[in-house]
């Protein structure tokens, strides 16, 4: 099935996908022993389950789809494990356990009667492992509108879900009731005219988060300031360059997804031609801005007409902050290194990736001079999209979904973060 | 560091068939990047222009067509994504802006003498981007004045017979009110249904004189979305060149069409 989402925990060993099924899977990465250093953290299958089910609204004679729209993990606080995952409507919490030692002896006497020795009764033997999956908690009837994003607080008992017109506060505790801390729905739906399109906590500020919006502005909101953060604390806009207005103008800078550096600093987006760093000191321009495929710029027509103009990528960053990354068409994804200012496109394919193989950037031409194995534009499969990519916190070890494919790499020679 | 990444592991699923999807690159999808405006009079040189590259008004037109198509042709089985819709929706509003300052909104088909025309083709885009129910207490009359599609409806007599002038693009995303989006789509087909019905042939040419038709084929739409391949925008523009097929055929077949499709959201 189509991967929806992919989603590494806070210390990297497992990783999460859910799909347009409405399952997740979680993958555990193996410990790296020296018997076997062949196997050096590879990641496996830990659990699949279904978490979410198709739904039908009878009051409007709509659908619900079972597609997971996002997975975010708790931070860990004991041996258990716990993600929150979501479709258009209902948000569930999981709690995944493990279960390696089973209680045997329960009977007092044995087989022929006789009283057994107490201390044989009900002790704990070990088993093979097993790991459990169940639902804690089901927030549900929170949305009107489809959510795109969750995003677990610093604080690590509430997160906010938000859809396309508000922004909901919960307790990880409380399922009946929810806080709205954002609300764009104008009075008059005639007068709407932008959309939230993801938002996020702050790393660090459990007070701070901030949302982008469908027309490529930035909000970031001081949930001190005011019980409904309608009115902003910063808005972050770039002004439209005019010599490259179009009538697709307002659709490319549509963010589709944002996220906070690690150190809480920067904010990354991605509009459909680029991806941009913002310093949440300033307000008036991204301090970085880089291409992913600026070659689509003349094919805007086409890709609205396909509808590919619509599609909504997501972007990462490592670890140390250094490299972004961000999906692109042809199964291609490419990197930035914001220090050296390179960067570099790689293709998630069977054929190109054999187990140990090393990757070999791409290139796209665009007339002129061409390569030999370089991609013309006209021959990109637009149908091959990479829309969600995921990071590990702390090492050079990325998760690529391609449509019902994941890949997973690694660095071996830079697994260290510089 | 970049030119070591290894994949340890490819796992689940296996691969889609993998089909090259060809976008045409025509010359003019450029120019429309640019957003490059031309002067109204070069409307009529593009009309002459058949076999080279349509005109910034043609291109335009077929822009706001492929837009109203869209809006109107989501699948219903599910909620529409909102987003798309008010992304559309506004580029849409940016295209009759620019069309009414260009001054080519009313004046549109120069050949067309007759009055009624501006208000059909006004009737027929409101028709086409509804897809809620009309009779709606929550919503307040349309404010005529901010409205360039508006303004000059109010001055001819036909207007107050079609139900709830409003801006194109409301209730569109009206989600709240759950009676509204019940058979919404089908509710606009019957409303064009109705709309051709009362209408005497030559002014039902009238009311697709503006659509091209052999882009906007209904039966190729129709094709398209049940296939789920769309019509290419890129072949549409090289029929320019072949003469357009009589309207009052056209017209019957689509009645036809518009027939088959009540039938087939009838079934489902």
């Amino acid at each position: 099935d189509i991967i929806s989402t992919v989603e590494f925990n806070h210390t990297g060993e497992l990783l999460a996908t859910g799909d347009k099924g409405g399952r997740v899977v979680i993958f555990q990465r193996e410990p790296e022993s020296k018997n076997a250093p062949h196997s050096q953290g590879e990641y496996d299958v830990y659990s699949t389950f279904q978490s979410h089910e198709p739904e039908f609204d009878y009051l409007k004679s709509l659908e619900i789809e079972e597609k997971i729209n996002k997975i975010k993990w708790l931070p860990q606080q004991n041996a258990a494990h716990s993600l929150l995952s979501t479709n258009d409507k209902t948000i569930k919490l999981w709690k995944i356990t493990e279960r390696d030692k089973r209680p045997e002896g329960y009977n007092l006497k044995d087989e022929e009667g006789k009283l057994k020795d107490l201390s044989t009764v009900t002790s704990l033997q070990p088993m093979d492992l097993m790991v459990e999956v169940s639902p804690r908690r089901i927030f549900a009837n929170g949305h009107t509108y489809h959510i795109n994003s969750i995003s677990v607080n610093s604080d690590c008992e509430t997160y906010m879900s938000a859809d396309d017109l508000r922004i909901n506060l919960w307790h990880l505790a409380i399922t009946d009731r929810s806080f709205n801390i954002v609300d764009i729905k104008p009075a008059n739906m005639e007068d709407l005219t932008e959309v939230i399109t993801a938002s996020e906590f702050h790393p660090h500020h459990c007070n701070l988060f901030v949302y982008s919006s469908s027309k490529g502005s930035l909000r970031l909101c001081d949930m001190r300031a005011a019980a409904l953060c309608d009115k902003h604390s910063k808005l972050f806009e770039e002004p439209e360059d005019p010599s490259n207005r179009s009538f697709f103008s307002e659709i490319i800078s549509s963010v589709s997804d944002v996220k906070f550096s690690h150190s809480g600093r920067y904010m990354l987006t991605r509009d459909y031609l680029t991806v941009k760093v913002w310093d949440l000191n300033m307000e008036a321009r991204p301090i970085e801005t880089y291409q992913v495929h600026d070659y689509l710029r003349s094919k805007l027509c086409s890709l609205y007409e396909s509808d590919c103009i619509f599609d909504k990528f997501e972007c990462a960053w490592n670890g140390s902050d250094s490299v972004i990354m961000t999906g692109a068409y042809n199964n291609f994804f490419r990197m930035f290194d914001r220090n050296t200012k390179r960067d570099v496109t790689l293709e998630a394919s069977r054929e190109s990736s054999k187990p140990r193989a090393v990757l070999k950037p791409r290139r796209v031409c665009v007339g002129g001079k061409r390569r030999r194995d370089d991609i013309s534009v006209d021959s990109l499969d637009f149908t091959k999209k990479i829309l969600h990519t995921a990071w590990h916190p702390a090492e050079n070890i990325i998760a690529i979904a391609a449509t019902n494919n994941l890949y997973i790499f690694q660095d071996k020679v830079n697994s260290d973060m510089h | 560091m970049f030119t070591y990444w290894r994949s340890p592991v490819a796992a689940w699923g296996f691969v889609l068939p993998s089909h090259e999807c060809k976008e045409n690159g025509i010359d003019w999808d450029t120019m429309f990047a640019r957003g490059l405006k031309r002067k109204y009079g070069d409307q009529e040189e593009g009309v002459e222009g058949f076999g080279t590259v349509p005109s910034y008004c043609l291109q335009r037109q077929s822009l706001l067509d492929m837009s109203l198509v869209k809006l109107q042709l989501c699948h219903m089985l599910v909620e529409p994504n909102l987003c798309r819709s008010v992304l559309i929706a506004n580029t849409v509003r940016q295209i009759q802006e620019e069309m009414s300052r260009d001054g080519v909104w009313h004046g549109m088909a120069p050949q067309n003498v007759e009055q009624r025309a501006p208000v059909d083709r006004l009737v027929s885009t409101e028709i086409l981007c509804r897809t809620a129910r009309g009779t709606d207490g929550e919503h307040p009359p349309p404010e005529l004045e901010d409205d360039p599609l508006q303004s000059s409806a109010s001055e001819l007599p036909i207007v107050s017979s079609t139900q709830g002038q409003r801006n194109p693009q409301s209730s569109l995303w009206e989600m709240d009110n759950p009676q509204e989006n019940r058979g919404s789509f089908q509710k606009s087909l019957d409303q064009i249904f109705e709309t051709l019905e009362n209408k005497s042939p030559s002014s039902v040419e009238e009311l697709f004189s503006d659509v091209d038709s052999s882009y906007y084929d209904l039966d190729t739409v129709l094709t398209g979305m049940m296939s789920g391949t769309k019509p290419s925008l890129c072949n549409g523009l090289d029929s320019f060149a072949a003469a357009p097929p009589p309207p009052s055929s056209t017209c019957k077949s689509d009645l036809a069409e518009l027939d088959h499709v009540v039938e087939i959201l009838v079934e489902t």
